[in-house]
């Protein structure tokens, strides 16, 4: 899926997310879900549905695992 | 394009704890959904933005997070159960560098409770953050103090109930009654208004540490789904209905602004100051002696207070010592009245001593009568006991031999009524018990009398009194 890089957007370090759905349930546009597939350590790794991300670091500040989530927002050109 | 990315800061980026081929390098040992690596990623990104790490030494506890050590890219200690604000304390002080102790409820509020209320009394220099999940988390989900009154865990299966259990402890108002403390603010990770108020709570815990100006304490209310048996989203639910309403969030103290960085005056830690403190700059050379034969001699000294019983096992201490002994010193003071009964307990040896108990001496020195009764049938077979003769007839165990020596006479002649105890310690010295040379008595006498100048030639006359007698009396 590609993404807009024009606009805010998470990276969901798969191997690192324990599915805990925190990030999910904070997201205030419901831009997060629960993935299909299984990661290498077995659990369900979040993912983003591809647009709508606002750049709110909701999910980053909830997520209880310091590398599983970034955060990139494009600044304006100057 | 220029963009700016969100991630976490103050962390490592790996956290080798399994290895460094484990499949997910960059995961934390902590269960799905738990706060305190939500916690972490707050502390670490306040120590970077306020540019702390290098001077920081986080202290990791007992408990889910006594790992933290692998995650904080600060300094690092990791102590014994409860007992952070000490080390805390040791660091603070010794140090200039700022301290993090973090800590849970069962480690904080349990075991280290005491330590952590006068920690905080004493207004050390440290950021405690304080993890509240009402229950004990490593062990698999005990009550801890903070567990809520009906809540249910392994130990306490029909929930907590206050008649038995108590009720639960609240650590920000306790913190909050002490006068020393700077700020003191309870925060939750329940939801992203939370944790947002927290990590404003943390930066501004940090930049008091970073000033200088004493003890802060947060009190972060944290999910424990695993314990709790729910879900990460249902332990969020828990903590804004539940805990909150247990345990409200605010502001319990803010002195920020006012409060002074804390000065305290410098220890001085040299060798030449401890030397001077514990007297060691003036240890004379040790008195040469033949000690080939020599074993382990256990004595017991016992009588009225006030009739130098403790200093003259002090006195036989210094004879020791002057000798280059090993020697123990064991006063018992008991529960009894000033003026009742006391005694202490000498064990002199080549080797290093165990336990500075005595139960059985080799030599007991009784100057009353009660003392002989009570401690006469401890004296080993073929010791002696040395008592004084005022108390009269008595019957001493078989195969022990009994010296009457009449101290407070002899004392009285020799010019003092109240060295009855050097008397005893001449007659020690001339019997030959302790197989210390003679040298040593006389150094003991003038360590002993050495704030007393005045007292140290009246003594060794005293002392030469009593061997003098032991001469002319004893077989």
């Amino acid at each position: 899926m590609d993404i807009d890089k024009n606009k805010p957007y998470p990276i969901i370090n798969q191997l690192e997310c324990k599915s805990c759905g925190r990030c999910v349930d904070a997201c205030p546009k419901k831009v997060l879900a629960i993935g299909d597939t299984l990661n290498e350590r077995g659990y369900h790794a979040a993912v983003y549905l591809g647009e709508g991300c606002i750049g709110c670091a909701n999910c980053f500040y909830t997520c209880p695992e310091p590398h599983a989530i970034k955060i990139h927002i494009p600044l304006k050109k100057s | 394009m220029t963009e700016k990315i969100i991630s976490s800061k103050g962390i490592y980026n790996e956290f080798p704890r399994k290895g460094r081929n484990n499949p997910a390098p960059a995961a934390t040992h902590y269960c799905p959904g738990c706060g305190h690596g939500i916690l972490h990623k707050l502390i670490g990104e306040a120590l970077a933005d306020l540019g702390l790490q290098d001077k920081t030494v986080t202290i990791s506890p007992v408990g889910c997070a006594v790992f933290a050590y692998y995650y904080f890219d600060t300094g690092n200690i990791q102590v014994a159960h409860g007992r952070a604000p000490a080390v805390a304390t040791g660091v603070s002080r010794a140090t200039d560098k700022i301290v993090i102790a973090y800590q849970g409820d069962g480690d904080l509020a349990s075991i280290g409770l005491n330590e952590t209320l006068q920690a905080a009394n004493r207004g050390e220099k440290i950021a405690v953050f304080f993890v509240n999940n009402t229950v004990y988390g490593m062990t698999g989900g005990q009550m801890a103090p903070t567990t809520l009154i009906g809540e249910k865990t392994v130990t306490c299966p029909d929930g907590r109930d206050p008649l038995t259990q108590g009720y639960p402890l609240h650590l920000c108002e306790l913190i909050a009654s002490l006068q020393a403390p700077v700020f003191v603010e309870r925060v939750a990770l329940s939801d992203s208004k939370n944790i947002r108020n927290a990590r404003r709570a943390v930066r501004k815990a940090l930049e008091v540490q970073r000033d200088g100006k004493g003890y802060t304490f947060v009190e972060v209310l944290s999910p424990c789904p695993t314990n709790l048996g729910q879900s990460a989203v249902a332990n969020n639910d828990f903590i804004n209905e539940q805990m909150i309403r247990e345990y409200p969030l605010g502001n319990f103290r803010d002195r920020t602004e006012e409060a002074e960085p804390v000065v305290r005056p410098d220890s001085d830690f040299t060798r030449e100051s401890l030397d001077t403190l514990f007297e060691l700059d003036s240890i004379p050379p040790s008195i040469p002696h033949d000690d080939a034969a020599d074993t382990e001699t256990q004595v017991k000294i016992a009588g009225f207070g006030g009739q130098g019983v403790l200093s003259l096992g002090i006195m036989l201490t210094e004879a020791a010592q002057a000798a280059s002994k090993q020697v123990s010193w064991y006063p018992s003071y008991g529960p009894e009245q000033r003026g009742g009964t006391s005694n202490c307990s000498v064990i002199i040896s080549k080797q290093a001593i165990g336990s500075p108990v005595v139960y059985n001496p080799d030599l007991l020195v009784a100057m009353n009568r009660p003392s002989f009764e009570r401690f006469k049938n401890d004296v080993k077979p073929g010791g002696i006991i040395m008592y004084d003769a005022q108390i009269g007839d008595v019957e001493l165990p078989p195969g022990v031999k009994g010296v009457a020596v009449p101290a407070q006479d002899l004392a009285e002649q020799a010019g003092s009524s109240r060295a009855a105890n050097t008397i005893m310690f001449g007659v020690m010295l001339e019997l030959g018990i302790t197989r210390l040379p003679e040298a040593a008595f006389a150094r003991a006498l003038e360590a002993n009398f050495a704030k007393k100048p005045k007292l140290i030639p009246l003594n060794l006359k005293i002392l030469e009194f009593a061997r003098q007698w032991v001469k002319n009396n004893v077989r």
